[in-house]
């Protein structure tokens, strides 16, 4: 492909980065047999439980969300407080077609209108529900609002030069009033409870072993992909455009490209990977609520790419399964330790892992 | 046994009066005794009378504590009932007669509160025969609050009454009043005296005019109020950030120290009740120094390590918050702490023109302007002012004066952190004291910042009033959420026209 | 006749009331070399700003051939063919040598453009050629990081033709450098003239009478004086600015 005259990197490296192909594509070979394993008798030794199918499902859709982060964060240093607002609304819209599927299967047993709306006394569907009875419209939307969404706010702060910790205060107040928006009945978002209750999805029943397995199959095919596709952009010349885009925008200016256009490709196919994310998650987990807008979920986001390494994609990927991982243990064992650990996660990275763990693995130049 | 022998002193006192009164009275009090007909005459009359002493006697018998003896003589109100004594029943006749009796009866109370919501209750009974009645306890009134709802009563009372001429005065004064009840009273008025529509509307029309302009006035204040919140929440944030150029997440934790650090002063100031009162005023420097020090030590211990790196420093500073918070809830427990607020600061003030506010809001804005000052004059006026405005010009060059600038970093860290505190025994009074305080305040605090101007002192003041004004204008017609949102969408408009904020520094000051 | 490739016509800016510059004129022809001098704050970096779209002037014309810069972003000047060297060198510290200035190389700018770009050899020729000229072939795979700063200079000068800009902005050239590294540069800047315009600021006069061109001497944001280097140097209104300050 293109750029094969740039980095032969010395041999130590190239030999480290081999060792790391072979452990990802093992972990990736790892993870796809999850379900499998879940199907073993119970008695067997190898079995693997439903709550570690589901869990890691959901890891792998948090990994997705982590490496749309570090596309913008690690590589163009656009460092979004708000991803979490992406990857709700890509939840919400997959959660509106999931509850179009409830039918007349719902409390009141309305044939079209979802059990809130019957509850709120509304009429007929309001006309930002048509269409989501259609799983490719809800899938369109899920990364397309998004998408728009990113599009509108980085192109007004873009182009007016807004960067930095501007730009993150910014996106963090995006996420804040999009909250305060969803809680409220009358947007039509099932307000405080969100959506909850799914039956089904592509005719499939959820909450069965099947259903667990084909969402878990889906999000690792996703996870590949969104690996693949920022693999490509941050390979290419783009990605080197972006890295110096982070380190010196005004340069890059000088050199004639127009960094906001540059910047918002990036960061709208960012927001479009983290609306595949929460798309994948909501099935999953079964409920969606304006709480996933809450800033600390952004936050914590980030901090998985922080944890992991931010400016490579690995790290991104290691940091959202590393850190969930220890949030899933902790909450088990010790709940009221879980904020500390986190707090101190924050503090102890930016102290004194500014490369995340990946830096650790790899200690190339500063 | 207090209001026993408080109802015989009253009878003793009353009793005083003429003897022709006495005999009217006495006549009119056995009537109570008799058939509901009777009965409700005998109301009428005393209520007529206007002798106080008829009050308990009117009150028992409204709440059925009224007995009468076998022998068909009434039982004092408050003494022991005799043996076979019942209560004296009444019909609804009788009921609607005491109502009225009571109410003019309450006219002459000695207690004010009563003889105001006397007055009420006749403005409300639009019966011309409460005129006289009303003349007559004007004469005697002295506290202007209450002259002034007798006076719109009178009105209200002449207004029902024959004489045209009354009427008018009547519509004039009700008109000059401007309050909701006097506009309800002249539209139906209205319909009654279709001579005297003209005259009505104008009035009415007046009255429209005070009331939106008083509407006006309570929204300005409630903005006003609001954003003083916002200028407390912003203006550590403005030392921090706008001077130092650190991003603070855990602004708001230090907000909610300081929050806590008033509780734990009303709590200790328990055993020491005459200084009870003064706990908030006391908790502001204490609220300061505690915020200060935790400050300080993040900046010694933390912040410093990052400086020139904003996106780290804000990340970090989020854990640091999140730790705090997290150590209080550990600490203190989750549930809502409850400040009181002292007697000073409860109820609301009735400014001319009929403006009601508030006095914690009304308090929270003085002490928002006294905290503007403070800094203000901390910055202009001190040595540590003038070498903190020399660092952030030039380090280097500070620090070749013989300026230690990592002293000054931390002080006006803890400065700012202070100041937050601060802003915390304010949000107290209006907020729940609990451990996630301050983060509801975090983000409007940033606006606050990046509307005025980062490092503008004079911006942060106008950025909050602004915000909060505006928050307040929209709030009914767009409800408090959306309020939020569309000052959020301004605000990111309002950015496209000026970068830099309302208060921008330009040129190579600002570039770097 | 042919006319100028840069056009500036009673430029002013100010900033918080302080004029940085002062009705400021000044025509550049094609293919001129031509050297600007003048003290600490006479706005010469600021005439900079304004040519490449940085600060916005807040009257006057400038023109680059028929282009109206006042209304283009820097971005869009770069792209025209107006190529800036900084006083502080920047190049791009995580990337390569041969990185930077494949960014610098003219091809399409837009994202997708640069998603789908691929290095000809055509292209992978020209840098390699720019590589040669400035010296730094034997770096080309180091990171710009760990590079001297004689050799940052360089990189960024490469970059710069790379560019193939029609009207080059270098600011301080030498500040910094070894009298060696002075007389590469100064060649180098020679070289790269022929045939473009090329406008230099420096407060180095030995290295400006090395260039051996027309001098632009500024003050106080206006034009002080104007002509050769023995010329102005003789002028008593440049003597007094310089001696009497």
């Amino acid at each position: 492909m293109s750029a094969t005259l740039a980095s032969p990197a010395p041999p130590r490296a190239a030999a480290a980065r081999n060792v790391l192909r072979w452990v990802l594509i093992g972990a990736v070979l790892l993870l796809a047999l999850l379900p499998v394993l879940n199907r073993l008798p119970l008695d067997s030794a190898l079995h693997v439980s439903d709550f570690v199918v589901s869990v890691t499902g959901k890891w792998i859709t948090y990994a997705v969300l982590a490496l749309a982060i570090d596309l913008a964060w690690g590589y163009a240093g656009i460092l979004s407080l708000g991803h979490g607002a992406f990857f709700a609304l890509g939840g919400y819209a997959i959660g509106m077609h999931l509850m179009r599927l409830i039918g007349p299967r719902g409390v009141y047993g309305h044939p079209t209108l979802p059990d809130f709306m019957v509850f709120l006394g509304y009429r007929e569907l309001p006309w930002y529900w048509w269409g989501f009875d259609h799983f490719p419209f809800a899938l369109l939307m899920a990364l397309a609002v998004p998408g728009v969404l990113a599009a509108v706010v980085g192109f007004l702060a873009f182009r007016s030069r807004i960067t930095g910790v501007y730009f993150s205060i910014i996106t963090q107040a995006l996420t804040y009033a999009l909250m305060l928006a969803f809680f409220r009945n009358d947007m039509g978002f099932g307000g405080n409870n969100g959506f909850t209750d799914f039956k089904e999805l592509l005719g499939m029943p959820l909450n069965t072993p099947n259903a667990r397995a084909m969402l878990f199959y889906a999000s690792l095919a996703s996870l590949l992909g969104a690996y693949w596709l920022c693999t490509r952009v941050t390979r290419s010349k783009l990605g080197r455009v972006l890295v110096a885009v982070r380190d010196a925008e005004s340069r890059v200016r000088f050199l004639g490209y127009d960094t906001t256009r540059i910047k918002l490709f990036v960061f709208v196919l960012s927001a479009v990977l983290a609306g595949l994310a929460g798309a994948l998650y909501v099935p999953q987990v079964g409920i969606i609520n304006p709480g996933e807008f809450s800033p600390g979920n952004s936050i914590e986001a980030v901090v998985w790419v922080a944890v992991g390494g931010r400016g490579t994609l690995v790290g991104a990927v290691l940091g959202a399964f590393s850190v969930n991982a220890l949030k899933t243990w902790l909450t088990s064992v010790a709940p009221d330790l879980w904020l500390f650990a986190l707090g101190g996660l924050f503090v102890a990275v930016t102290l004194f892992l500014p490369r995340g763990l990946i830096g650790l693995l790899r200690r190339r130049e500063p | 046994m207090a209001r026993l022998i408080r109802a015989v002193l009253l009878l003793l006192a009353l009793a005083l009066p003429a003897a022709a009164q006495q005999d009217a009275f006495d006549a009119a009090v056995s009537g109570l005794a008799g058939g509901f007909n009777q009965q409700a005459e005998a109301v009428e009359r005393l209520g007529a009378l206007g002798d106080p002493r008829a009050v308990p006697l009117l009150r028992a018998l409204a709440d059925g504590r009224l007995l009468k003896r076998p022998d068909g003589g009434l039982v004092p109100p408050g003494e022991a009932a005799p043996p076979g004594a019942e209560p004296v029943r009444v019909n609804n006749r009788v009921r609607v007669a005491l109502r009225g009796a009571l109410g003019r009866l309450q006219l002459v109370s000695p207690d004010p509160a009563e003889r105001l919501a006397a007055a009420e209750a006749v403005f409300r009974s639009r019966d011309a025969a409460n005129a006289p009645l009303l003349e007559a306890a004007l004469a005697r009134e002295s506290l202007p609050r209450i002259r002034s709802q007798m006076e719109l009563s009178l009105a209200a009372s002449r207004l029902v009454a024959a004489d045209k001429g009354a009427k008018r005065a009547a519509i004039a004064a009700l008109g000059a009043a401007g309050s909701t009840d006097a506009r309800a009273l002249l539209l139906e008025a209205r319909a009654a005296n279709p001579a005297l529509a003209a005259e009505i509307q104008t009035a009415v029309a007046a009255i429209d005019r005070r009331l939106s302009l008083r509407r006006m006035a309570e929204t300005l204040f409630q903005g006003l109020s609001l954003g003083s919140v916002l200028l407390l929440a912003a203006l550590g944030l403005a030392v921090t950030f706008g001077v130092m150029g650190v991003i603070n997440m855990a602004h708001g934790e230090m907000v909610m120290l300081g929050a806590y650090t008033t509780f734990f002063v009303q709590e200790a100031l328990r055993g020491v009740p005459w200084l009870l009162p003064w706990s908030l005023p006391l908790s502001v420097p204490a609220a300061f120094l505690v915020a200060a020090l935790v400050g300080a030590a993040i900046e010694r211990g933390l912040i410093r390590h990052l400086y020139g790196r904003p996106l780290e420093t804000l990340l970090m500073t989020f854990g640091v918050g999140m730790i705090l918070q997290q150590a209080v809830r550990t600490l203190f427990g989750a549930q809502n702490r409850e400040v009181l607020s002292p007697p000073w600061m409860q109820g609301t003030l009735t400014l001319p023109g009929g403006v009601s506010v508030t006095q914690n809001r009304l308090w929270i804005i003085v002490f928002g302007v006294a905290v503007l000052l403070a800094v203000l004059a901390a910055i202009r006026l001190t040595r540590f002012g003038l070498e903190m405005r020399a660092v952030v010009q030039n380090r280097r060059i500070a620090a070749t004066m013989g300026i230690r600038t990592g002293r000054v970093d931390a002080l006006t860290f803890a400065f700012g952190s202070g100041v937050a505190g601060m802003a915390g025994v304010a949000l107290s009074q209006i907020d729940n004291v609990s451990p996630n305080l301050g983060t509801g305040y975090i983000i409007d605090s940033f606006m606050v910042v990046v509307f005025g101007g980062v490092g503008s002192l004079a911006g942060t003041l106008v950025g909050a009033m602004t915000l909060g004004v505006v928050n307040k204008v929209l709030e009914p017609w767009a409800g408090a959420v959306l309020a939020k949102v569309a000052v959020l969408v301004a605000l990111m408009l309002f950015i496209q026209r000026r970068p830099r904020g309302l208060f921008a520094l330009r040129g190579r000051a600002a570039e770097g | 006749m042919t006319a100028p490739v840069l056009y500036l016509d009673g430029v002013s800016v100010v900033f918080d009331g302080f004029r940085a510059l002062n009705s400021l004129s000044l025509i550049v022809e094609p293919g001129e070399l031509r050297a600007v001098i003048g003290p600490n704050g006479a706005g010469k970096t600021t005439m900079m700003d304004v040519i490449t779209g940085k600060t916005r002037p807040i009257a006057g014309e400038v023109r680059f051939r028929d282009h109206d810069l006042t209304r283009l972003d820097e971005a869009a000047i770069a792209t025209l063919g107006i190529g800036r060297k900084f006083q502080k060198p920047t190049v791009f510290d995580a990337l390569t040598v041969f990185e930077n200035l494949e960014l610098a190389l003219k091809a399409p700018r837009g994202p997708v453009a640069c998603l789908r770009w691929a290095l000809s050899g055509e292209a992978a020729r020209r840098i390699e050629a720019v590589l040669d000229e400035t010296g730094l072939a034997s770096r080309s795979q180091d990171r710009a990081a760990i590079l001297s700063h004689g050799q940052r200079q360089w990189l960024e000068i490469g970059m710069l033709l790379m560019q193939d800009p029609e009207l080059l902005l270098v600011d301080e050239p030498v500040a910094g450098m070894t009298d060696q590294e002075t007389e590469h540069t100064a060649a180098l800047l020679r070289r790269i003239a022929g045939g473009r315009s090329v406008v230099v600021v420096e407060h180095d006069l030995e290295f400006v009478r090395a260039l051996g061109r027309r001098v632009t001497v500024l003050h106080e944001g206006s034009v002080l004086s104007e002509g050769s280097i023995d010329h102005v140097q003789n002028d008593p209104r440049v003597v007094e600015v310089y001696l009497g300050r």
